[in-house]
Formats: C-alpha cells, structure tokens, sequence
C-alpha cells in the first residue's frame, strides 16, 4: 500500500487496511478499506478502534467516497481518512472539503498543480462542517 | 434581482481561473481527454459532431439587459454571430474554440454570469418560472429560494460525481410554467394551513428513455429546513443512484425500484441526522436574497387602456401578453420561433435588441423560458405598441406564444452527436405548413415538442402533440405522440403507431389537427378534445 501523497495531519497509519467483509470478524483490525458501494455506517459502532479508514476511488466519477468520508466524520470519527485509488489534481480541493486528511492517489500527482489545485477556493458555500471552513453565509451575518 | 457581493464574485473568479488552469494543461497534453471531459462538462462545454458548443447559465431565466447584451456579444466574438436558447432556460452557442473558452467564461463573469454545471453529472442550473415576480396569481417570488439553492449545488463538493445529472426547479404558482414535475426535484412553494410559508418536495421527474411523473416527497418542509432536507435526498441518491448502467442513473430509477416510501423513508432518516449538523443558512441569509428580488420601480396609477385598432398588433397582444400583478402593465413574451424558423435561435442583433428593449420598456429585466422564448417581464401597456414596432423591425413579433408553430426542439442531427434524426428542419417545416395555411391562429394552444432521439431534450414525452425522432435502418423516422402535458394537469403522451418519414409527420399532424377542429366542443384545446375522445379517432384519420 503506497503512502499518502498528501498528508494534513501529524503521521500516517501504518496498520494494513483489510476489506469490510474481514473487518467484522477481525476483531482485532484497526485499519479498514470501504468500496464505493460499501456502507460507510457500518463503521460506527467500532470508530473507537480504527485508526485508518481507505476509501477507494476506483474511477474518479464515481462520487460515492465523498458521502462515505462525510458520514464518518459527522459521526465523530477522528482517526485518519485517506482517499485512495484514481485520483486526479482537480478532486484535491473537494476530498479536503469533505473531511479527508489523507490522500493516495494511484499515480503520483504533480506538486505544483496540487498546490495550486488546493487553494482553488478562497471561500466555499456549503457548510460541510466537518472540513471546518466557514461557509459563506456564515462570513455575511457574522456567524 | 441578485447582485453578486464579493464572495459571489471571488467564486465565480476562482472558477475561471481554475478552468483556464485545466484547459492549459489539456492542451498541453497533462491532462487526458478522459479527465477533461467532467471538468469541461461541469463548464458546459460539450463536444459536439463539428465544435464545442458552451452552455452558459441563466439560473432561473432571469437575465438584466446588460447582461443580455453581453451575450450577443459572445455570439459575435467567438461564435458564427447567433446564440440558441434552451428547454433549461440557459444558452448555448455551437460554434466555440477550446482555446477561446476561458476567456469567454471571463467575459461572463464580468456581469455575474458563468457556466458552472450547466452540464455533467452534478445539480445543474436551477429553473424556474419565467412569470416569477410579475404573475398576478404566484403566492410569492420563488427566485430567492432558487438563488439560496444555486449557491448551496455550487460547487457542492459531495455532490460532484453523481450517478447522472440532477435537475432542480422552483416555482410558487398553482400554474406550472416550468414543467416542474418533470425534474428530478421539483419544489412549489406554498402556504400551509397555519399560514406558513415552505416548500413542497417533488422527486423522481424526467423525461429521456423512461419519462416519470414526479410523485410528491414531502408536503411541507419548513424554509429553515430546506437546505438540510434537499442535501438528505441528495446524498440518498448519490450513495445508491445506480451506477451500472448510464440510462438507468437518474433518481427517477432509484425512486421507482426503492419505491417512494423506501426512498422517502431513507430520506428522512438522512435528514434527522443531517438537522444535527448545522448546515442550514440562518433565515437572514433568505432574508438577504429576497432583498434583491425587491419589485422594481413600478408606477402606480396606471391605465390598463390599450388601443387595438391595429390588427398586427391585436393579434400579438392577444397571443403574446400575460397579465401582471400590477395595474397598467402586462408580461410580454417574445417569441424566437418565426415562421419557419430555427426554434430558440436568435442573432447577435436580435439579442443586442432584446437587451436594448428590456432596458426601455421593462425595467431592465428579461426571462428566459423553457419553450426557448424571451419573456420582458414588466413592460407598461402604455409602451407595448411602441416595443411591438421595434420587435417588428426585428423579425421577433410573431404572434404564436403556445400555438403549433411555437415548437420546442432540441437541435438534433445537425449539431448533437448523440441524435438519430434531425429536429430543426422538421420544425421549420412544420411551422412554415401551419403559418401557411392558416390553421395556426384556429387552433389555439398546441404544444408541440420535438426530439431527435429518447433522450427527450425536446420535451417530446410532454407535448399535446410529441414527435421522437429515431434511427430506422439507417434512415430517420418520426413518431407520432398525443395526450403529454407539461402544466399543472402533467401527463405523457402515448405513440399513435408505426412511424413517419419528415413529409408523411407532417401530413399526419395536419390530419389529427383537422380532426380536432372538427370535434372539438366550446372552449376546449386540442389537448382536451383528445383527452375526451381518446386516441382511437385519432388513429382513425392517421393510419385509416
């Protein structure tokens, strides 16, 4: 398993991810790997032992990750999220925004283009909450 | 209307910046045409069978003249000097360079507009009432709340990668300009009996190879819950909207194999969670918005007195005004579709005009609408006869607002590249017969809709009379539908039997038409003689 790329928090896990099927009879496991078509809500009773959730991107349009990850944070989970599989520079911005601090994209990605990509917003509209950002409304009524 | 502050304006900003980064590193060759194609999508660029075509945004159809001109100019800059106004109240331009967009998306954003999800599959452009603000019968404005949901679906970072595309559209009248229930959520604002204002949910609409009717989600959702409660069916449909196959992606298909009260049921489950995580703007936000839909300056004391000895000008009034909430003046539509025309398309002279006119006569304010016409909003009846000179002079006062030469048509073979038949000539000949032999004024309100393939673009499925066009052997082929409706008495029309060849539709066409004057009892339109016979005679004088 590749490292995160792109890392917004102290360390990365190191405890290898196994699948959904195996991590409810692997009492033990505190790193696990969700598909698109995984149910993220399956986690929350054991969110107190996980200290890795993969959440695979195995084509870039399917979207279905970014509810995955948002489900999991609003749930309280606090350990690391990383996004894994076909990754490109323009989806940086919106897995921040929906509470991923670890990012893997399958083919390196260019670091200057990240960069760039990542300050793409100066502001955002939605509050998605758990990515912490102020949304816009909130900045007009002094929120 | 809406204004842009600074934070609408940094984003709209950011957004041209950023596409002009990706359209850099596309033809640079860093970016692979697979990856390109959502983000150029998401811009409302297409590819079409011989150019990009750019769709911009209209959100709910309401323009300002300085805002119309500069589409005219769009047109004359970068395209062959016409633009094509959409079923989505949007509009489009067939001719453009890839290399060229960026700056046209600079340009727009110089006057608030863009091009943001006008296409791809994410919360398009919102739609709404092209009457909104002006219509005597409308419980209030519903453009603040399109607005408040056009800033929320903007960018919208969960919600980028749908199944498929997602169309939202708001209305607060009884009657339904916006063919609302053919949305995948269609919301009416309405009163409750308590006297509250909230919306009601439609969900699961659409037309495409599988036309629904949306069926009603949630009756009354409170206005300080409306965010939370749209992001709840949202995020239902993105987790389990199918993904295997491109046809049946819609939440129409969700809806209709979940059922509605398993949908409704999730939904709400999502929404009882999603109420404890503060993502509803406070109702100042609302309050904020609404300020811009303040009604502009109208002048009290008005006569509704109009002299219609001129018979042209009769007929227009008669065909092409609605009446307004306000004493003294009158909704005006101005109709793209003249005899023989291109349906929706207009020149960048005839837009510049528009513009020019809305300035003059109505303060300032223009509407696009889903037939793919123009609306002036608030014109005083005491100017019409001088703004029906000028559209005149402009070849835009065809006098047909609902009648059968009022076509809606995608545009079909000659530029789409998923089309099996082609739309615009068959419009234009079918407007040029009924122009031509007088029939047009004789029949009244006709609807008629025009696709050139299932995926419906034009509406076909809504049509008193639909036509779809289809690939046979090789060789195109129309086929005949009666009964649809896209108003507040919704319904799909039925296919009258084997198909046609351009000349053999039309005739057809002239045949249930003669049938339906011949028939028809005091005060019905075509669409009621038909509900009341059934399609038998009709099949009758087509194929007997």
């Amino acid at each position: 398993m590749a490292d995160p790329q792109f890392l917004f928090r102290d360390e990365a896990a190191s405890a290898p991810a196994v699948p959904l099927s195996a991590f409810g009879e692997d009492t033990n496991a505190t790193a696990v790997r969700i598909e698109p078509a995984d149910d993220a809500r399956a986690l929350l009773p054991h969110l107190d032992r996980l200290s890795l959730v993969e959440v695979s991107f195995p084509a870039f349009t399917d979207g279905r990750g970014f509810s995955s990850a948002r489900i999991l944070r609003e749930a309280g989970y606090t350990g690391e999220l990383r996004a894994t599989g076909d990754i490109g520079v323009d989806m940086l911005t919106h897995l921040r925004r929906v509470g991923f601090d670890a990012i893997a994209p399958a083919t390196q990605l260019d670091a200057a283009e990240a960069e760039t990509a990542f300050n793409t917003w100066p502001e955002v509209y939605q509050a998605t909450v758990v990515d912490g950002r102020k949304p816009i409304w909130a900045l007009r009524h002094g929120l | 209307m809406y204004a842009y502050d600074k934070y609408d304006q940094a984003m709209v900003d950011a957004r041209v910046a950023e596409f002009r980064d990706q359209t850099r590193r596309r033809i640079e060759g860093s970016l692979s045409e697979e990856k390109f194609r959502p983000l150029r999508l998401q811009n409302g660029l297409y590819l079409q069978l011989h150019a990009y075509m750019l769709r911009v945004a209209v959100p709910y159809g309401t323009l300002s003249s300085a805002q119309m001109h500069v589409l005219g100019d769009i047109a004359d800059k970068y395209d062959r000097g016409y633009g094509h106004f959409t079923t989505r109240q949007n509009i489009q331009y067939n001719w453009i360079k890839l290399d060229e967009t960026p700056d046209i998306l600079a340009e727009l954003a110089k006057v608030e507009m863009h091009a943001i999800q006008t296409s791809g599959n994410c919360i398009r452009n919102i739609s709404s009432d092209q009457y909104a603000g002006a219509s005597p019968e409308e419980l209030i404005d519903p453009r603040p709340y399109a607005e408040l949901m056009r800033q929320w679906s903007s960018f919208h970072p969960e919600f980028l990668a749908l199944p498929r595309k997602f169309k939202i559209c708001v209305i607060a009248s009884e009657t339904d300009r916006a063919a609302m229930r053919l949305h995948d959520i269609g919301i009416r604002i309405v009163k409750n009996d308590a006297g509250e204002i909230g919306a009601s949910f439609y969900v699961g609409g659409g037309m495409g190879r599988t036309p629904f009717i949306a069926p009603l989600l949630n009756a009354f959702v409170p206005l300080d819950q409306l965010i939370t409660y749209a992001e709840a069916a949202l995020r239902v449909y993105n987790r389990y909207g199918r993904r295997d196959n491109k046809y049946k992606a819609r939440i129409k298909i969700l809806v209709h194999e979940l059922g509605l009260e398993e949908y409704k049921r999730q939904v709400e489950e999502e929404f009882a969670h999603l109420q404890s995580q503060d993502i509803e703007p406070p109702l100042a936000e609302l309050e904020r918005i609404k300020a811009h839909f303040a009604d502009p300056a109208f002048e009290a004391g008005l006569s509704d007195d109009l002299d219609l000895s001129n018979p042209g000008f009769a007929r227009w009034v008669r065909a092409n005004t609605a009446p307004h909430k306000v004493p003294g003046y009158a909704i005006a539509t101005i109709s793209l579709k003249p005899a023989g025309g291109i349906p929706g398309d207009a020149s960048a002279d005839q837009i510049r005009e528009m513009a020019a006119l809305a300035k003059a006569y109505s303060l300032d304010e223009l509407r696009v609408t889903h037939a793919q016409n123009i609306v002036l909003p608030h014109v005083k009846k005491a100017d019409l006869f001088a703004l029906w000179q000028r559209l005149d002079a402009a070849g835009l006062a065809t006098a047909n607002l609902d009648a059968i030469t009022d076509i809606i048509a995608c545009p079909g073979l000659d530029y789409c590249s998923l089309a099996n038949a082609r739309s615009i000539p068959l419009a234009q000949k079918i407007s040029s017969r009924f122009t031509d032999n007088g029939k047009e004024e004789a029949l009244g309100e006709l609807k008629l809709k025009i696709s050139g393939c299932i995926n419906a673009c034009g509406h076909h499925h809504a049509g008193h009379i639909g036509i779809l066009g289809v690939d046979r052997k090789g060789v195109e082929n129309y086929q005949l539908l009666l009964g649809g409706s896209e108003g507040a008495d919704t319904s799909l029309g039925q296919i009258t039997g084997p198909g046609f060849s351009e000349d053999g539709v039309v005739d057809a066409i002239d045949r249930v038409t003669d049938l339906y004057l011949n028939q028809r009892e005091e005060g019905e339109r075509f669409l009621d003689t038909y509900r009341r016979l059934g399609m038998a005679p009709f099949k009758e004088v087509i194929y007997g």
